[in-house]
């Protein structure tokens, strides 16, 4: 269970935009994307991000920046406004339905809250994805699913029903579930709300591990910074829908920006301001 | 809840219902008898007036059911009913069958009563039955009765107005 | 005069709102029955659904039709007694049940046990990104999750229709002959005599085979439609339930204007 982080890190520390090292290739890009429910409100406004094959990127910022969004754009549940999200090359906005289908299989995304399927047990849930998409026979189903389980500790859960199982169990159950393919790219989705220290330290540093195992291409998208720190190759901050910083582990640590220290540092003022936009206070309270 | 038990579960519903089905359909519904009517043959009759008569009514031979009223429609030349009827294979009627158009009850459903004659010569599928007898209108015979107590009433008695008269001797006189 | 004006723009406004939603949900059923290839390729998830929608609502299925039988049979001892026609008593009881009382309320409690839990199931699978976690995965919710309980649905409520119709029947046995006294023989041959299969029997299945595909669909596709909180799911499980009985209702005046208009019986 343990992992040398620090050497995993320096590996990392390479330049963000890969495009012109020959050692990695740019898997997934977002080009000056924007995206709005509605016309008035725009969510994501021209954000641009680079996420090189192999590597593990947070992408980091305040509840309700638009995080979410991205990795919904990344899977084709949503359709950027104007600009272009890349992966392997291929616009996903312009994908047709079979395409999208197969764009899919290579992904596995971890949803904020597990979402387990909670009238199957551990085990089917880790099944369902190779009982959709495969024509494995029943016992070799049996097997990847034990190993895949084995993988997050769990092993010995298979039986049980998603409501036995504690907050960072199923969470663990549930990154079983996103790896039991063996997909291209891992998309966490807040993988760290809601858990205890210990939980949220087993978590992180699964996610650290599956991704060099198994050779994934990771983003994660949270606004737990110290855990973040711990485990990622670099570092996007979002804010209002834009990116306001970007750097690898130690950049970040030694970054002046005042947005990037309000976050790193946890000051409840600042860039970010404290008030939700109002009048001026003497108006209101007149 | 395991595969097993589900697959136990379902099998019983499924079959339980199914028997509830085909229980309704044999014993509650005819079925059978349906199948014993498609056998049977059709025959025509020809009424004046058939009254309330609906498709589907009974067919009676000495209060036994022995087949229903297919169809009823009208010549669009002679302006009469006329009454396609399906008798069960099993009841064969001379050709001097009378058909009468009769109620069971003073207000119950109509039905065709057939009273079979003497003839030799049976009716085949598709033959007219020649010998028919019309609904009887209850307002006609009002009327008629009370036209003959009318006449019956001598003229100097004080009159018995046509309406005051009739209602309570109605059963007695047919 | 504004308000005049507004209380009919609210109306336009419902109006258009209400024919877009059934719009939509003819579109969603389109969706269903293009997708259902699935359910009937792996009959676990039929069997699974079927299990849920008929095994868990025979009880309550079997208990009413047994005790709607006897108040029928009691009722109508009490009316037929008048005209000295108790015998028909089997005739009473059996087209009551099979053309009316059998799909309608069968088909009510259908949809407040059944439908409604299809309704929560699948609105709760929304709200905690179930559904979302399957469209990632490649794997359309409409052909896993919503297309086999609305085939659950469908086979489950006709066959639970008989059974109320039939235990009814023999509800009616009970109190008719076993308790009054009427012959058993007349109970029984009225009955024959007056029920057709087709023009009664097959009608009435008719009526519940209807009944089951709007029952369905209205309860996938409330679940499927609803706002992903918990009141979003108690309220599209509370319309569930309102919409199908309105629409068991409705449905079944226009079924038997159609089926039983001057058929005569």
């Amino acid at each position: 269970m343990t992992l040398d982080s620090d050497s995993s890190l320096t590996a990392a520390a390479s330049t963000p935009n890969c495009a012109s090292a020959a050692t990695c290739e740019t898997l997934v890009e977002l080009k000056n994307v924007s995206f709005g429910y509605t016309k008035a409100r725009q969510i994501l406004s021209g954000i641009s991000l680079v996420v090189p094959r192999g590597k593990l990127v947070a992408v980091m910022g305040g509840s309700g920046c638009g995080k979410t969004t991205i990795l919904r754009l990344l899977c084709g549940q949503h359709k950027a406004t104007s600009g272009e999200v890349l992966v392997g090359g291929q616009s996903v906005a312009a994908m047709n339905h079979d395409q999208m289908y197969a764009h899919r299989r290579k992904l596995g995304m971890l949803f904020q809250f597990g979402a387990l399927f909670t009238d199957q047990t551990v085990f089917e849930n880790v099944a369902f994805p190779m009982r959709e998409h495969t024509e494995l026979p029943e016992e070799i189903i049996h097997d990847l699913v034990l190993m895949k389980l084995n993988a997050v500790g769990l092993r010995g859960a298979a039986k049980l029903k998603p409501s036995e199982l504690s907050g960072g169990m199923a969470r663990r159950v549930a990154l079983a579930r996103t790896i039991a393919l063996d997909p291209q790219i891992a998309l966490y989705d807040e993988p760290f709300a809601g858990l205890d220290p210990i939980s949220l330290s087993v978590v992180g540093q699964l996610i650290r591990r599956l991704n060099d195992a198994l050779g994934m291409t990771s983003i994660l998208v949270t606004h737990d910074i110290a855990e973040s720190l711990k485990i990622v190759d670099y570092i996007y901050f979002v804010s209002e829908g834009k990116v306001v910083a970007h750097g690898d582990v130690a950049t970040i640590k030694a970054s002046t920006d005042p947005f990037v220290r309000q976050f790193v540092d946890g000051q409840p003022d600042g860039p970010v301001g404290f008030h939700y936009p109002a009048k001026a206070l003497a108006e209101d309270f007149a | 809840m395991n595969r097993k038990a589900i697959d136990l579960w379902v099998g019983i519903f499924v079959a339980i219902g199914l028997a509830a089905l085909l229980f309704l359909a044999l014993k509650v519904g005819n079925l059978l008898t349906f199948n014993e009517d498609r056998k049977g043959y059709e025959l025509e009759a020809r009424f004046d007036n058939v009254g309330a008569l609906k498709p589907r009514a009974q067919v009676k031979t000495a209060g036994v059911v022995v087949g229903r009223v297919e169809s009823v429609r009208l010549d669009k030349k002679t302006y009469e009913a006329i009454v396609r009827l399906h008798l069960f294979p099993e009841y064969q009627f001379s050709r001097d069958t009378i058909a009468t158009v009769n109620t069971s009850g003073l207000l119950g459903d109509q039905f065709i009563g057939l009273e079979a004659g003497g003839d030799t010569v049976m009716l085949k599928d598709e033959d007219f039955i020649k010998k028919t007898q019309s609904a009887v209108q209850i307002e006609k015979l009002i009327s008629q009765f009370m036209f003959n107590k009318a006449q019956e009433a001598p003229a100097p008695s004080v009159t018995p107005a046509p309406t005051a008269a009739p209602t309570p001797t109605i059963g007695a006189k047919p | 005069m504004n308000g005049i004006l507004r209380v009919l723009t609210d109306l336009g406004g419902s109006v258009t709102g209400g024919i877009a939603r059934l719009g939509f949900a003819a579109r969603f059923l389109m969706a269903v029955l293009r997708l259902s290839g699935t359910t009937f390729a792996r009959p676990q998830l039929l069997l699974r659904e079927i299990y849920q929608a008929g095994v868990l609502s025979l009880i309550i299925i079997l208990m009413s039709g047994l005790f709607i039988g006897m108040v029928l049979a009691l009722q109508g001892y009490e009316t037929l007694v008048r005209f000295g026609a108790t015998e028909s008593m089997g005739m009473l009881v059996a087209l009551s049940l099979v053309r009316e009382l059998g799909p309608v309320v069968a088909g009510l409690l259908f949809a407040s046990r059944a439908g409604s839990a299809m309704t929560a199931e699948i609105g709760l699978m929304k709200t905690t990104e179930q559904l979302a976690a399957m469209e990632v995965m490649a794997v359309d919710p409409i052909a896993r999750v919503v297309a086999p309980r609305f085939w659950g649905g469908v086979i489950s409520l006709p066959l639970l229709a008989a059974l109320f119709s039939t235990l009814g029947i023999y509800g009616g046995y009970l109190v008719g002959v076993r308790l009054i006294g009427i012959d058993s023989g007349a109970y029984w041959g009225q009955m024959a005599a007056a029920v057709d299969w087709r023009h009664d029997i097959l009608n009435g299945v008719i009526k519940s085979v209807v009944f089951a595909v709007a029952i369905s669909l209205i309860a996938v596709f409330e679940g499927y439609d609803a706002t992903p909180t918990a009141e979003g799911v108690s309220a599209a499980t509370t319309r569930t339930v309102v919409t199908s009985a309105l629409a068991i209702l409705a449905l079944d005046f226009v079924l038997t204007v159609l089926m039983f208009r001057g058929g005569g019986g």
